[in-house]
């Protein structure tokens, strides 16, 4: 044994810095990916803030314009790659060994690599607001060829993406191998809680199309420093053509970004509603029929840009039949909720209010679908309303309810249960003052990325910044009692919640830094 | 001390991962800045990727001594197989990409420029008549020729497949443990995997010296250079793991029931196949 004694050199439990930066255990690893998280969500909110205040009023008076671009642009990147990501990754971390009854992840060196690859790839990401040129302000999906007018930044934004990807490659095979092989002998596929399936579905997304980004960023380097022509026409390339491989990674990572979700809510629900998961395999079958329609929808992100109409009619229809798996899900959530037993703690508040106002966000992506109408409302505020109501009310919301549901099982104390209501009613009324009024901004016309507009679309405007405001005050309130969880004095039950099973709540509360040394027997 | 809980072992913390991390951003940080035109990019990319090679070599040490000494069982090799299988399928997307970028351009966007979509060829290029191999309406003057099948690129193709029969074989020997034979197909493989690149570097420079080949060449030298550039890379790794893994045999660190690293090197030797074939006919032959 003496080969290995240079790694970390003994028995107990490891303590100080070298803990974290070292560490194998998944429960670690988690907790770094969910602060990570935390982090950006903050960062990525103050950016927010930042349009929001511009946005206040007509004219230009806060930020100048150029700023206000690499606002839009690094507000995106920061919550997709920085927040949303990480945090379904900690999730996953945390929740998947302990559902499946597994000693850690399968992999636990390359699960530390894994997280500890993105402090390092947002501090190249941010550190490029201070270059010449500042941060990227072309927008999140870095079209050629404004994407190649960056100044000093450029590679800069194209390698740290490549150390995302990955990052979320690594992390992916792990959850992978984890679900395939580390599950209790008797937890068979079909007895895993939701959450565990939808990420192994979100796994095989990321595998998939991570790569494919790497490729697309790579195309733009070489375009831009070694005279290749793939997004440039005089070469016989075509700046399409990136639009067409970007959405390709584009469209599965909406969904990359969504799955998890559904599989919170899952958990969720039930367990607040003292009833069995509603269509338990419908919900598997589902998960993976979005996951499948998620590769062959992407140029609906590209009605306008010019298609031949057979290409508009097929991402058109194929786009509308996500709604065919989508309304299976939602149904079994509600039907989950008929007749039973309910109460209304907060992480079944944002449960609930995930699946209604997640819906709406889905009913505006069927009105973006049409794509006639897709004419008029591409790239308006309707487009930003919409993607807004399915990934700050449908991923941050379940991530949040997700936080409320475990954090008890996590640091062993309660948090106060009127904050926590008080924090959902701030949000869930906030969030629609924001993001509401967008709708009519859009269908008003009102483009968007744009720092100043027309006067008519003044009040809306100042109504969705106040939203905006209150929404990202109450924020406060969450980092609050998080940390009133962790410094808690209010002992949490090994089963938190009354209704709550599964192969979690039977470890103690606090979970011990190593679980299920032994597999439990699953029934 | 790494500790075993109910057999599957889980290592108790490692440095090697955030050492990793330093490398791999401090050489994207240099090469970043190389392309930029900074004065130390060359050199801070230069001690990011020792930096990344120092950790390659610790951290598969690490695992390699943890293997001979009997650490992993057969639980472990499976978690090994999972992800190597899964690895491979992520390189295979990538390669994917560029094949999509190929194929969008020959069959879309060079046609449509060419006048099968009348309005595009009319407001971008009115009148221009492009034919596979272009290297684009914007250098209607420059003259290239293509690179041909025949015949380096058929001699590698036949070297690949060779060299695929070879691992076979030597894997086999490894099963019936005769190290001898191991071994001879082993170095047989790798110096197949050495000729093929050694091929393709005199291709390389026939394209520039003499066929005006380079990766300026517009869409058509983009794809070329970039598919089978990547694709080479992809060979020098694997040829370097087969070295490893040859050495590895020497030394005798595997036997006829447990040598996953021997077989995750030799998928990805066929995975490097596999993807040239898709390179020979669709960058080559048609």
């Amino acid at each position: 044994m003496t080969a290995t004694t240079h790694e970390v050199g003994h028995h107990d439990e490891p303590t100080g810095f070298t803990r974290w930066l070292f560490t194998t255990n998944h429960k670690d690893i988690g907790t770094l990916y969910l602060l990570f998280s935390l982090t950006m969500f903050f960062v990525g909110g103050a950016m927010a803030m930042v349009i929001r205040a511009e946005l206040f009023q007509p004219g230009l008076q806060v930020v100048d314009p150029y700023f206000f671009n690499q606002m839009t642009t690094m507000h995106a990147l920061v919550m997709i790659f920085g927040a949303v990501m990480p945090a379904f990754v900690g999730l996953a971390n945390w929740m998947i060994p302990l559902m499946v009854g597994g000693p850690d992840m399968a992999l636990p060196r390359m699960n530390n690599w894994s997280f500890w690859i993105l402090p390092f790839a947002f501090a190249i990401l941010l550190s490029t607001l201070f270059m010449p040129g500042g941060a990227p302000a072309g927008g999140w999906t870095l079209y050629p060829p404004l994407v190649l007018q960056m100044g000093t930044a450029f590679p800069f934004v194209i390698f740290a993406i490549h150390l995302m990807g990955i990052s979320s490659i690594m992390g992916a095979i792990n959850v992978i191998a984890t679900i395939f092989n580390m599950r209790a002998p008797t937890m068979t596929l079909m007895k895993m809680p939701l959450f565990v399936w939808t990420w192994l579905i979100t796994a095989y997304l990321l595998i998939a199309v991570m790569p494919v980004l790497a490729g697309a960023v790579t195309m733009l380097l070489t375009d831009q420093y070694f005279g290749t022509s793939f997004f440039n026409a005089a070469g016989g390339g075509d700046p399409v053509m990136f639009q067409h491989i970007f959405w390709f990674f584009g469209h599965p990572e909406v969904y990359i970004m969504i799955l998890p979700a559904f599989g919170i809510v899952s958990q969720i629900i039930p367990t607040f509603a003292r009833k069995p998961l509603f269509g338990y395999a419908s919900m598997v079958y589902a998960t993976a029929s979005i996951a499948f329609l998620s590769f062959i929808v992407w140029a609906h992100h590209m009605f306008t840009v010019g298609m031949p109409l057979a290409g508009e009619l097929f991402f058109m229809y194929a786009t509308m039949l996500i709604a065919v798996p989508t309304g299976v899900k939602v149904f079994n959530w509600v039907a989950t909720m008929w007749r039973g037993a309910m109460t209304f703690e907060t992480p079944m508040l944002f449960a609930l209010a995930f699946v209604v106002l997640f819906t709406i966000g889905g009913f505006s992506g069927l009105m973006l679908a049409i794509a006639p109408a897709d004419f008029q409302y591409h790239d308006t505020y309707f487009v930003v309303a919409h993607f807004h109501y399915v990934l700050v009310t449908g991923a941050v919301f379940a991530i949040i309810a997700g936080v409320y549901y475990w954090l008890p099982k996590w640091t062993g104390h309660m948090y106060s249960e009127a904050l926590g209501k008080a924090h959902f009613w701030l949000s869930t009324i906030f969030v629609n003052v924001l993001f509401f009024p967008q709708h009519f901004l859009g269908l008003a016309g009102m483009p968007r990325r744009i720092p100043d507009y027309a006067v008519q679309f003044t009040d809306w405007n100042m109504i969705s910044s106040i939203g905006g405001f209150g929404f990202g005050l109450s924020q406060l309130l969450f980092l609050y009692l998080i940390i009133q969880s962790i410094r808690g004095t209010r002992n949490a039950t090994a089963q938190v919640w009354e209704g709550a099973k599964g192969l979690e709540w039977e470890v103690p509360s606090p979970a011990p830094h190593h679980t299920f040394d032994t597999p439990p027997v699953v029934k | 001390m790494a500790e075993a809980q109910s057999g599957y072992y889980v290592p108790h913390g490692s440095h090697w991962p955030i050492i990793g991390s330093v490398g791999l951003s401090s050489g994207v940080i240099g090469a970043a800045g190389y392309l930029q035109g900074m004065d130390w990019g060359v050199y801070v990319m230069a001690i990011g990727i020792a930096i990344t090679l120092y950790m390659v070599f610790g951290w598969f040490g690490t695992v390699i001594r943890e293997s001979v000494a009997g650490y992993y069982n057969d639980k472990v090799d499976l978690s090994f197989r999972w992800g190597m299988i899964w690895f491979i399928f992520s390189e295979v997307m990538f390669f994917a990409a560029f094949f999509g970028a190929l194929f969008y351009a020959r069959v879309l966007s060079v046609p449509w420029l060419s006048g099968e979509d009348p309005l595009t060829s009319r407001y971008i290029w009115d009148g221009i008549m492009l034919n596979w191999p272009t290297a684009g309406p914007g250098n209607a003057a420059l003259e290239f020729e293509p690179m041909g099948a025949w015949p380096l690129p058929t001699i590698n193709t036949l070297i690949l497949l060779t060299s695929g029969l070879t691992i076979t074989i030597a894997h086999h020997a490894l099963k019936a443990a005769e190290r001898v034979k191991l071994v001879v197909f082993m170095w047989a493989t790798v110096l197949l995997g050495l000729v093929f690149l050694s091929f393709q570097a005199y291709e390389y420079y026939e394209a520039y010296a003499h066929l005006n080949l380079t990766l300026g060449t517009g869409i058509y030298g983009s794809t070329f250079f970039m598919l089978t550039g990547f694709h080479g890379m992809h060979v020098m790794l694997g040829t370097i793991m087969l070295i490893v893994i040859t050495l590895r045999c020497m030394a005798g660190h595997f036997s006829a029931d447990n040598h996953f690293g021997f077989e995750a090197v030799a998928w990805y030797w066929h995975f490097v196949d596999v993807v040239w074939l898709g390179l020979y006919v669709f960058v080559y032959i048609i």
